[in-house]
């Protein structure tokens, strides 16, 4: 096996001007360093950001900004429903070395979902600086989503919300993924986000249990219309079908108790 | 590139994608560190990285080049056990040993982050560590002994070199 060419960017504009798509981009190297050491990944060309300066939290009033490469660790401390979603991932060695950035971009996994963020960034209604085609964008992360393998995510920004919950299933290991998370947030102005992870593809907003979210048991209702689950190894469609009316439920009742 | 291995710099010259596993262990003869799942799945491969527990096999060097490495080989020496070393000795934590390294490891850290003998904290803080013996009572056990203080430095029944072991060993031939 020939060893990749490794881009090792020293500031961020360098990332950015070194970023094409198809370059396989490594934050921590919590998800792409063991598919190298397995073979399963043989890419011609990587970046390495860990010296690019795109780490650290800011805040400028109730506006949080996040590098893309600040470890989940860091993330701990933050408000919910993205502290407790954090400190949800993995282990303590893997949350001090994978990145948001990791977190939110990671392909889908073999046996399951993966991407924990990417559900409590979408209840706090985040959106996402990155590059590639056409430039530089910012955009709500449920538009980033879908493209997010061909583009360099640069940071992530948000409104501290009023409140949030976050109601995970259990895992039966730290190192099992989540099969399936509610994250929700009520904004300054009132307007109540939900959003499910553990779904195929990515994290997805629940649109009918938002229009609901007043009444718990009417909003756990109306979520199964808003998501198409999948059978993977961590848990079948019929179960998570099963569940996110009980996730939902939990996620709206906590964020009442919390404000 | 360079790492500080023990306190020892040492320079290689390897692939920056390749894991500091590897590095340790093949290129170095440093070979505490285990190669377990090599997928940061099991923990056995666990050193401390400028003080704080990380897998060795998901870190690419080039990410850490200049760090400060440490490695069991640097906590004690067999005369001389560093603290959280007699702690599982004296509880009987250690089995077939294979985990044993990433244990001690990240129990070090979480000592030195100010760890509490709180079984449910030191439970969260080796999370991402498998004991294959199951040995995991024992293992609590010590890293909560030595949180508490009840573990002198060096431990004092180690037999030196020429000295009977003053303790019979149960099983043990006569």
């Amino acid at each position: 096996m020939t060893a990749p060419d490794v881009l090792q960017p020293s500031s961020p504009e360098e990332a950015v001007s070194l970023f094409e798509a198809g370059v396989t981009v490594i934050g921590g190297g919590t998800i792409v360093v063991p598919e190298l050491t397995s073979g399963r990944l043989r890419p011609e060309k990587a970046m390495l950001l860990t010296g690019a300066g795109l780490a650290g939290i800011t805040r400028d009033g109730t506006r949080i900004t996040i590098g893309a490469t600040t470890p989940v660790s860091e993330l701990v401390s933050l408000p919910a429903p993205v502290g407790p979603c954090a400190a949800n991932v993995a282990d303590m060695e893997i949350r001090a070395q994978g990145t948001l950035g990791g977190n939110l971009c990671a392909g889908e996994g073999i046996e399951a979902p993966r991407g924990d963020l990417q559900g409590a960034m979408l209840a706090v209604g985040a959106t996402v600086r990155s590059v590639g085609a056409g430039g530089e964008t910012t955009e709500p992360l449920e538009d980033f989503l879908p493209n997010r393998k061909d583009r360099l995510l640069l940071d992530v920004s948000f409104e501290e919300p009023a409140a949030g919950a976050y109601a995970p299933l259990i895992r039966p290991h730290a190192h099992d993924y989540t099969a399936l998370a509610v994250s929700a947030a009520r904004a300054a102005d009132g307007t109540v986000r939900l959003a499910v992870s553990g779904v195929a593809g990515h994290a997805v907003r629940l649109p009918s249990a938002e229009a609901k979210a007043s009444d718990a048991e009417a909003a756990s209702d109306a979520a199964a219309t808003d998501v198409t689950f999948a059978d993977d190894a961590l848990a079948s469609a019929w179960y998570r079908n099963r569940t996110l009316p009980v996730l939902v439920r939990r996620a709206l009742t906590q964020l009442q108790e919390d404000s | 590139m360079k790492l500080t291995i023990n306190g020892v710099e040492r320079s290689f010259d390897t692939p920056p994608l390749t894991t500091l596993l590897h590095v340790l262990r093949e290129e170095l003869g440093i070979t505490s560190p285990k190669a377990g799942c090599q997928q940061g799945g099991c923990g056995s491969c666990t050193i401390l990285v400028d003080g704080a527990p990380r897998r060795a096999c998901l870190l690419p060097v080039a990410a850490i080049d200049g760090a400060e490495i440490t490695t069991l080989e640097g906590l004690g020496t067999p005369e001389a056990l560093s603290p959280l070393q007699t702690a599982f000795h004296e509880h009987y934590a250690a089995q077939c040993g294979f985990c044993t390294s990433g244990m001690v490891l990240a129990a070090h850290g979480y000592l030195e982050a100010g760890g509490t003998p709180e079984r449910e904290s030191i439970q969260e803080a080796l999370a991402g560590h498998v004991c294959r013996c199951t040995g995991y009572v024992k293992i609590i056990n010590a890293v909560a002994a030595a949180a508490g203080g009840e573990i002198e430095a060096t431990q004092r029944w180690l037999p030196q070199p020429g000295e009977e072991a003053p303790v019979g060993i149960p099983g043990a031939p006569a």
